[in-house]
């Protein structure tokens, strides 16, 4: 009985396989990137470190896009924290990473002192980190703005987290934080709690908006979430140069962060027509969000995405491309 | 029957606990021994003698010591002290080696809950002693197939253990002991987990295959009526220690102390003892020309015969009259 | 006179017991705030920083030493190119051609052959429903990346495993030295090591597959341990008598009779392994793991369960495969042996030639390679997976408020304040003490090591809010665990049921339904506190409804003719009588539940579990992130030594008491 079940199924495979259908291999001029002609220099492989949000996703999914119609580079994404990507300079795991905040501390590193790493100046965009509140509380209480009003409302934020104070949801881990040191040297009556996760964070302020109900915290700009929920930021004692010296005694506001751009010194040495595409890419917060919107509220791939924005941006890109 | 014996220990000891041979020789009960050393003797000062072709029992309750005795002797637990003298060598000064040879070739055990290989058929279970020793496949098979004909288990050789009863269980487990064509077989209470039909069949299994291949054997049980059945000789042990050693006649007729008493008192003494228990000499004046019997002849199959006499039954060996019994004596003897 | 004596034990142990609590409540009403070793969120001790330094140093010299160069380099080598091939033959464009050797096609026909030979028709018909269905849902090269990823750390695993395993069920003191280190292996979060492996290991197929092996090999140690040390010593007792050596005795008892144990390892060896090549997906490793991490990011709650549902799928058919594969083992010499000599070959041979002409298929026509885009399962899912947790967000919020209200300020925060706020010596000093009644010296021994451990890593307090919410966790956990494990112990319908919910559960990574839970109960304890019940319960109630099947049906026939009520049947016979089953529910429900603390971090938690994430992404705080997943360590350790210690213990009393 089995084999002739056996046999019966085998006989339509055969006959399937008569019937043919386009052979791998066959298929007329499939391999992507032949065709790119003109700037034909080699590119090879461009290892491009994603960190994990969505901004970041589209800095890289617009240099990829480009990196491969006009270069022909194969480019390959590796899906990293920041940490973890910058020790792959060293090793040539990871080219480039092309939306860096800050991170002093791995730049003295990884630039400084095993020279792996090479800066490459700003994306154009203006990293804002600080303290906000959901649109609908900024219309109702409109002085809470300014961080002297903040204990007027601190029991507005009391929540099962924050005991009898007003809590203060802080804490995507990948972001230093002050608040702690802030919450004590600015007096306010105030408990950082930590919400651990950027998807924690956006959930929180999806509620408050949603629920009306009351949450301050952590976030930053660019963020896609922001094209969503244009949350209103709390103006805390101005940034002055220095101010953050001592994170124990902080008491002012954070800085904006001029977002850059680091690759490792083994490509940057390379003479990769893409070292030249990341060295001139630079573009606004709101190009930013607009690619990071098509990514993650339009739910597009990124690769779709950056199509999309660069039919549309054309003259932008030729400002990227070698001059020659 | 003078001929040197097949097993010969002496002295044997199997003490557990920290440093065992602290309690080697002690006299201590063993609650005392317990509380003083924490050891507990578990055989203490065993000696006994098997003799070729003889069916030895060791009797005793649970806890009594006799299945670790019977490990002792092919040291599948290690003796704490003592001799064991297998055809005059002794085994527990055997290498590694050696005891192995000795266990592959010259002794062989059955075990209480058989030990069967659950992945393995009949035939391969049979055959595993003389697999590990080293003999062909068509050699051992055939060898197998023998030993289950002898058994009583031909058609069952692709069966599975699991696939049997528990007597047909035992019969394979038999069978492998068998196999190796040992010179002692060792039984550990091999059919205590039957149920009572089954146990008897098998007991009559062994007394046949011990009538057809003559092994010698050591059998443990904990059922009196088992150890008369099949014992030439019984050893009770009580505690560790040996209580009495003798043939079931002298041991329901003549019990060792109270301990032993008690054990044999359901039985029924006609079924066990002999003439040899009950004759007297004869009185002058009594008559001397009834029935003659032999003095090993069981009771309960003199009865008849003495009962149906008008005089005294003569109890004659080779001639001689060793003394008389009447159905006074009968009667007396059953009524106790 | 046993009875007597331990009823007056008994009593007084439980006066003592509450006069510690009284005396714990005492203190802290005078002394809260006081000495509670508190350390800030971006504080560190010299201790975070040294381990700072040690990792720097590690890091610059990974060019120079010759460990780098001769040894972590090959294994990264070996390991890297095994998953690579793995990912040719089915997952990736390989060898010049623009996709893997094998195409769909052959993939699902492979399988089926596999699981068609070493199982049944019933989980090769389920095997390419499950493959199929990998291709509907939109995710096939994800899925099989991820399959290559866990076969490739499965292979290694139970290479080294099951060896090691014999060795320690053979060896009793190789046992006694490796059961900490796998307990170890085991306890701590994979946040801790997966970025130390990226410096051993570099990014890539390596260190993920090493994070894997760290969390797959113990299953396979520890069951084989136990299958070869469970095996029947009447049968070995047997093998020796026949003068077998210890050799002939392992390849021909032990092995045998432990190989459907094994295999029940190499089960639980593939499961853990799966769940972990999800997680790996945080250092780069390929497959579903990153697309639920990516979802996540963007909050999308459709794709992340889209591909959660096809980890699942793997793992319900990884599980029903290797299970069938077990009962296998068990049946099929019951069948007799001539007969199906030849039937077998027949069975194996038409198997595999199918399996080939297939597989050929695949190779050659592009349809058999590449999955039709044309049935698109996934949007569908994606979108229904949307409305469903909005539809639950929006319904349930009031609801879950007053829950999260209720248990948050009813029992976590006054818990939470004893631990954390009473002064350490003085938790330290209620700690052992408790140890010591419930477990004995040996298990407040371990207490006063373990406690003296968290002050060390300089993280007393974090570990106390960390405990707090694991130990109320446990509470649920135990009590869903005994309400449904009584539920689906006693009615095989309930059974057959939940038992697919319950294994989704425990195989759906957390990251899918952290979102929605989220969005319930906003980032608070009290959702790290949920997400670890839907992780730990379903082993509890597995757990508990084995006891109770396993109780005897003539002791409650016996009780229910006494006239007993359906409530006392589960109060006075069940129960007691599962007691052990729930005892290890308890245990194994702890462990689950610690195991998510850096999952909770993610959600609110805080504390320890905040502290390992932050290690992970930030540079200066690696090394007390480090620390932090010690101490999760060191506190699975002590909770499990003192709950086993006392488990012994209520199980000796109990014997006693019913002699």
């Amino acid at each position: 009985m089995a084999i002739r079940r056996i046999s019966v199924v085998a006989g339509a495979v055969l006959l399937l396989a008569g019937c043919g259908g386009a052979k791998v291999g066959e298929a007329p001029s499939a391999a992507p990137g032949t065709g790119a002609a003109g700037s034909a220099a080699a590119c090879g492989t461009l290892n491009l470190a994603i960190n994990p949000w969505v901004g970041y996703e589209a800095n890289a999914a617009v240099i990829a896009h480009v990196a491969e119609k006009n270069f022909g580079c194969t480019v390959v994404k590796k899906d990293l924290k920041e940490e973890v990507a910058w020790q792959g300079f060293g090793t040539g795991e990871v080219d480039a990473v092309v939306e860096n905040w800050g991170h002093d501390d791995l730049k003295k590193k990884y630039v400084e002192e095993q020279k792996t790493a090479v800066e490459l100046g700003p994306t154009g965009n203006q990293g804002v980190i600080g303290w906000y509140v959901a649109p609908w509380m900024a219309a109702k209480y409109p002085d809470i703005t300014n961080w002297e009003n903040l204990n007027k409302y601190a029991d507005l934020f009391k929540t099962s987290e924050s005991g009898d104070k007003g809590q203060l949801l802080d804490g995507d881990p990948s972001f230093v934080t002050n608040d702690e040191a802030l919450v004590k040297n600015l007096k306010l009556d105030y408990k950082v709690v930590f919400a651990g996760s950027e998807a924690a964070l956006i959930t929180a302020f999806r509620e408050s908006e949603k629920e009306q109900k009351p949450i301050i915290g952590y976030f930053y700009d660019p963020q896609w979430f922001l094209a969503e929920l244009k949350l209103v930021k709390i103006n805390l004692p101005a940034y002055t140069t220095g101010c953050d010296a001592d994170p124990a005694k902080v008491a002012c506001d954070y800085p904006l962060y001029e977002l850059d751009k680091i690759v490792s010194k083994k490509f940057a040495d390379s003479g990769s027509p893409a070292f030249t595409l990341i060295k001139n890419f630079s573009w606004t917060n709101d190009d930013q969000n607009l690619v990071a919107k098509y990514i993650s509220e339009d739910k597009m791939t990124p690769a779709d995405a950056a199509a999309k924005w660069a039919a549309d941006n054309e003259a932008k890109i030729k400002a990227w491309l070698p001059t020659s | 029957m003078k001929d040197q014996p097949v097993l010969d220990v002496r002295g044997l000891w199997k003490v557990f606990g920290p440093k065992p041979e602290r309690a080697v020789g002690s006299t201590l009960s063993r609650q005392e021994l317990k509380e003083r050393t924490g050891c507990v003797a578990a055989v203490r000062d065993v000696s006994f003698a098997v003799r070729p072709g003889e069916v030895f029992v060791v009797m005793g309750l649970s806890g009594s010591g006799k299945s670790t005795l019977v490990r002792c002797l092919t040291r599948l637990i290690e003796p704490t002290a003592g001799e064991i003298l297998f055809d005059g060598a002794d085994i527990r000064k055997a290498d590694e080696r050696h005891l192995r040879e000795l266990r592959r070739h010259r002794l062989a055990m059955v075990f209480q809950h058989f030990g069967l290989l659950p992945h393995r058929c009949v035939l391969d279970n049979v055959a595993y002693g003389l697999e590990i020793r080293g003999s062909g496949r068509a050699e051992r098979y055939k060898r197998a197939r023998e030993v289950l004909e002898l058994v009583g288990l031909t058609g069952f050789e692709n069966s599975y253990p699991d696939q049997l009863s528990g007597g047909m269980q035992q019969r394979v487990g038999l069978a492998r002991a068998l196999a190796v064509d040992p010179d002692l077989l060792l039984f550990d209470e091999p059919f205590s987990a039957l149920d009572p039909l089954i146990r008897r069949e098998m007991q009559n299994e062994v007394i046949r295959l011990h009538r057809e291949v003559g092994k010698t054997m050591v059998f443990i049980t904990h059922d009196l009526s088992e150890a008369l059945k099949l014992g030439d000789r019984i050893l009770i042990m009580r505690d560790g220690a040996l209580v009495q050693m003798g043939t079931p006649d002298e041991v329901v007729g003549a019990p060792a102390d109270d301990y032993v008493r008690d054990f044999v008192s359901d039985v029924p003494r006609s079924h066990v003892l002999t003439l040899r228990w009950v004759m007297r000499d004869a009185l002058p004046e009594e008559p001397l020309d009834g029935p003659e019997l032999d003095p090993d002849l069981v009771i309960r199959d003199a009865v008849r015969v003495v009962l149906s006499a008008d005089r005294p039954v003569r109890v004659v060996r080779d001639g001689e009259l060793l003394g008389v019994v009447t159905s006074a004596e009968i009667l007396e003897m059953i009524a106790r | 006179m046993t009875t007597l004596s331990l009823t007056a034990r008994v009593p007084a142990r439980r006066y003592l017991l509450g006069a510690i609590l009284a005396a714990w409540v005492l203190g802290h009403a005078l002394l809260a705030g006081r000495d509670t070793l508190a350390l800030g969120g971006a504080e560190l001790t010299p201790l975070h920083e040294g381990a700072n330094q040690a990792w720097d140093t590690v890091d610059d010299n990974r060019n120079s030493n010759p460990f780098f160069l001769y040894f972590f380099n090959y294994v990264r080598l070996i390991l890297d190119e095994s998953v690579r091939f793995v990912q040719a033959l089915i997952s990736q464009p390989s060898f010049g051609r623009p996709v893997p050797v094998l195409g769909w096609l052959g993939v699902v026909a492979l399988a089926a052959a596999v699981t068609y030979i070493f199982g049944n028709i019933r989980v090769a018909l389920l095997t390419v429903a499950g493959f199929v269905s990998f291709g509907l849902l939109g995710l096939w090269a994800e899925s099989m990346d991820t399959l290559a990823l866990t076969l490739t750390a499965v292979a290694y695993s139970l290479a080294v495993g099951i060896p090691l395993g014999i060795w320690a069920g053979l060896s009793g003191r190789f046992n006694r030295f490796v059961t900490p280190v796998l307990d170890f292996m085991q306890t701590m979060p994979t946040f801790v090591y997966l970025a130390p492996l990226t410096l051993f290991f570099l990014i890539g197929p390596a260190s993920a597959t090493i994070a894997t092996m760290i969390y797959a090999i113990p299953p396979a140690i520890r069951i084989t341990a136990h299958a070869i040390r469970e095996v029947s010593p009447v049968t070995l007792e047997a093998s020796a008598s026949l003068g077998a050596t210890a050799a002939q005795s392992l390849r021909q008892v032990r092995l045998p009779l432990a190989r459907r144990t094994i295999v029940v390892g190499v089960n639980q060896t593939i499961m853990a392994a799966l769940s972990m090549a999800t997680i790996a997906a945080l250092i780069d490793a390929p497959g579903l793991g990153k697309t639920v991490l990516k979802a996540l990011q963007t909050l999308d709650i459709g794709a992340a369960f889209n591909a959660g549902l096809a980890i699942v799928i793997m793992a319900v058919v990884l599980d029903r495969a290797t299970t069938a594969a077990s009962r296998r083992v068990e049946t099929r010499r019951r069948t007799g042996r001539e007969i199906s000599a030849f039937f077998r070959r027949v069975e194996v041979g038409g198997a595999l030639g199918i399996a080939a002409v297939l597989g050929y298929l695949s190779y050659t026509y592009v349809w058999a390679a590449e999955f039709p885009a044309g049935a698109d399962l996934g949007s569908y899912v994606r979108r229904a997976a949307d409305a469903a947790s909005l539809w639950v967000q929006d319904s349930l919020s009031g609801f879950t408020d007053a829950l999260k209200n209720v248990i948050t300020y009813g029992l976590l925060n006054p818990f939470e304040s004893l631990l954390a706020g009473s002064p350490w010596w003085l938790v330290f000093a209620v700690g052992v003490s408790i140890a010591a009644l419930v477990g004995g010296l040996r298990a407040a021994i371990t207490a006063a090591v373990g406690l003296a451990a968290l002050i060390g890593l300089g993280l007393w307090q974090d570990s106390m809010v960390t405990l707090a919410s694991t130990l109320v966790a446990t509470i649920l956990v135990l009590a869903l665990g005994v309400a449904t494990g009584v539920w689906i112990g006693r009615s095989d319908r309930a059974d057959a049921v939940l038992r697919p919910v319950l294994d989704a559960g425990q195989t759906m990574p957390a990251f899918v339904y952290l979102v929605p839970i989220l969005g319930l109960f906003g980032p608070t304890r009290f959702t790290a506190i949920i997400a670890a019940v839907v992780f730990a319960a379903p082993v509890a109630i597995k757990l508990v409804a084995e006891g109770i099947r396993g109780v005897p049906p003539a002791t409650v026939e016996a009780a229910r003719s006494a006239g007993s009520s359906s409530w006392q049947l589960i109060g006075k016979v069940r129960l007691p009588m599962a007691r052990a089953s729930v005892a290890l529910a308890a245990n194994q429900g702890l462990i689950y539940v610690l195991s998510m603390v850096v999952v909770g971090g993610l959600v609110g938690a805080g504390a320890l579990g905040y502290d390992v994430v932050a290690g992970f992404s930030q540079h200066q705080l690696r090394g007390k992130g480090l620390a932090a997943g010690l101490a999760i360590v060191v506190l699975g350790i002590v909770l499990d030594r003192v709950t086993r210690a006392a488990q012994v213990r209520t199980v000796r009393l109990g014997v006693i008491k019913e002699d």
